[in-house]
């Protein structure tokens, strides 16, 4: 239980410090922002239960007023925004690729989370996203989607650096490897 | 840890968080099925004098918040220009800056302590369901502290990159990072567990 509270406290801490520093910025040419890293990392470290739950105390928190988001932004108005159904997705983006890495336990840990941050980092937050902003923009959810696909190599880059991430931590810090341990307390 | 509230004091402050909170999902939820351009117009004018009226500190406060959205205030107008529909995009954008102007306005005019109260009320309902409240609460606290420490650790750890390399770290400086959040995770769960843990607290 300790422990439980303990790693989706510190995620959740995590993903706020990667989008407060501004020394980490991952310069490919695209925008792209640390804390979608962190979301993927939630899920192929801490399992699907855990790595949405993470997410969801870093959103409570974003409501409550707390600017803990890339840029010190925060508050409600984010969740009506145009980007409003990202931020929704965050959670369900963590579980599924979370729920991938528990699941698949053959082959390349880099290589199922590299692809599980795909499916989850990407599709399933893309959805929602899109579907977001298809609502506020009054746009299809073709226009919509056409909107987002500038963003589409940096969060595979984001995907592959999270397949490999999690490779080193497991070499790292095999026991904190929360999704992949057979009973987790 | 700064919260977004406001600095300067309103009446709005001493309103319930939890009246505020439902007003606004009304609000928002209902700005979606009225599409007259005027009235739009007319509400978003309705929104800036709210802004206004507890004085330029907390106008330009909310000015502040607000203007991460122009660039897509630009995107919507500019497409319904070229597709000759410029009331429907004016309707689009008076309504998106009136919703997430009215939510901002809800987060500066309400403290955290407040906000934390509602969080407690709404989650009544799932104690019953073996929900433990004291670890959300334990949580929140958690975040709070260990943001700004993992802040700082995460900048000494650029620090101590620059002083050994002249080239960007980039991506390679959020293993050492996340490992360092891991070792925090594992100290605080031990710490926890040392002070009696959370079934500790339950039995109070």
């Amino acid at each position: 239980m300790e422990k439980n509270i303990a790693y989706i406290a510190l995620f959740a801490a995590l993903i706020a410090a990667l989008g407060l520093i501004p020394k980490i910025t991952l310069g490919f040419g695209v925008p792209i922002t640390a804390q979608g890293l962190g979301i993927m990392l939630c899920g192929t470290i801490l399992g699907a239960k855990r790595g949405a739950l993470a997410v969801l105390l870093l959103l409570l928190l974003v409501a409550l007023g707390l600017p803990l988001l890339a840029g010190g932004r925060g508050g409600l108005g984010l969740f009506f925004g145009v980007t409003g159904g990202f931020l929704i997705g965050w959670p369900i983006a963590a579980y599924v690729t979370g729920l991938i890495v528990e699941k698949w336990r053959t082959g390349s840990i880099a290589v199922v989370s590299a692809i599980a941050s795909i499916i989850g980092g990407i599709l399933v937050m893309y959805l929602f996203g899109i579907v977001g902003m298809a609502i506020v923009l009054e746009k299809t959810f073709f226009e919509s989607a056409a909107l987002m696909t500038a963003f589409i190599p940096g969060d595979i880059l984001k995907a592959i650096i999270a397949g490999l991430l999690t490779a080193a931590i497991a070499k790292a810090r095999p026991a904190s490897l929360l999704s992949r341990q057979a009973k987790a307390g | 840890m700064i919260s977004l509230t406001s600095p300067v004091e309103t009446r709005a402050h001493h309103w319930s968080a939890g009246l505020k909170l439902g007003l606004l999902s009304l609000v928002t939820f209902g700005l979606f099925f009225v599409d007259s351009v005027v009235f739009h117009g007319l509400f978003l004018l309705f929104v800036v004098v709210l802004y206004a009226l507890p004085g330029a500190l907390f106008f330009k406060h909310g000015w502040k918040h607000l203007k991460i959205l122009w660039p897509f205030v630009l995107l919507v107008l500019v497409w319904h220009l070229i597709a000759d529909e410029l009331q429907l995009g004016l309707t689009i954008v008076f309504r998106m800056v009136s919703a997430v102007g009215l939510a901002t306005l809800v987060t500066m005019t309400t403290r955290l302590s407040d906000m934390i109260d509602v969080v407690h009320w709404l989650t009544r309902p799932l104690q019953r369901l073996g929900f433990n409240p004291r670890a959300l609460e334990l949580a929140i606290a958690l975040v709070i502290r260990m943001t700004p420490v993992l802040v700082s650790k995460g900048q000494s750890l650029a620090l101590s990159w620059r002083a050994r390399s002249n080239r960007r770290s980039g991506w390679r400086i959020i293993l050492p990072f996340t490992v360092l959040a891991l070792d925090d995770a594992d100290h605080v769960a031990e710490a926890l567990k040392a002070r009696g843990g959370l079934i500790n607290q339950e039995r109070k």
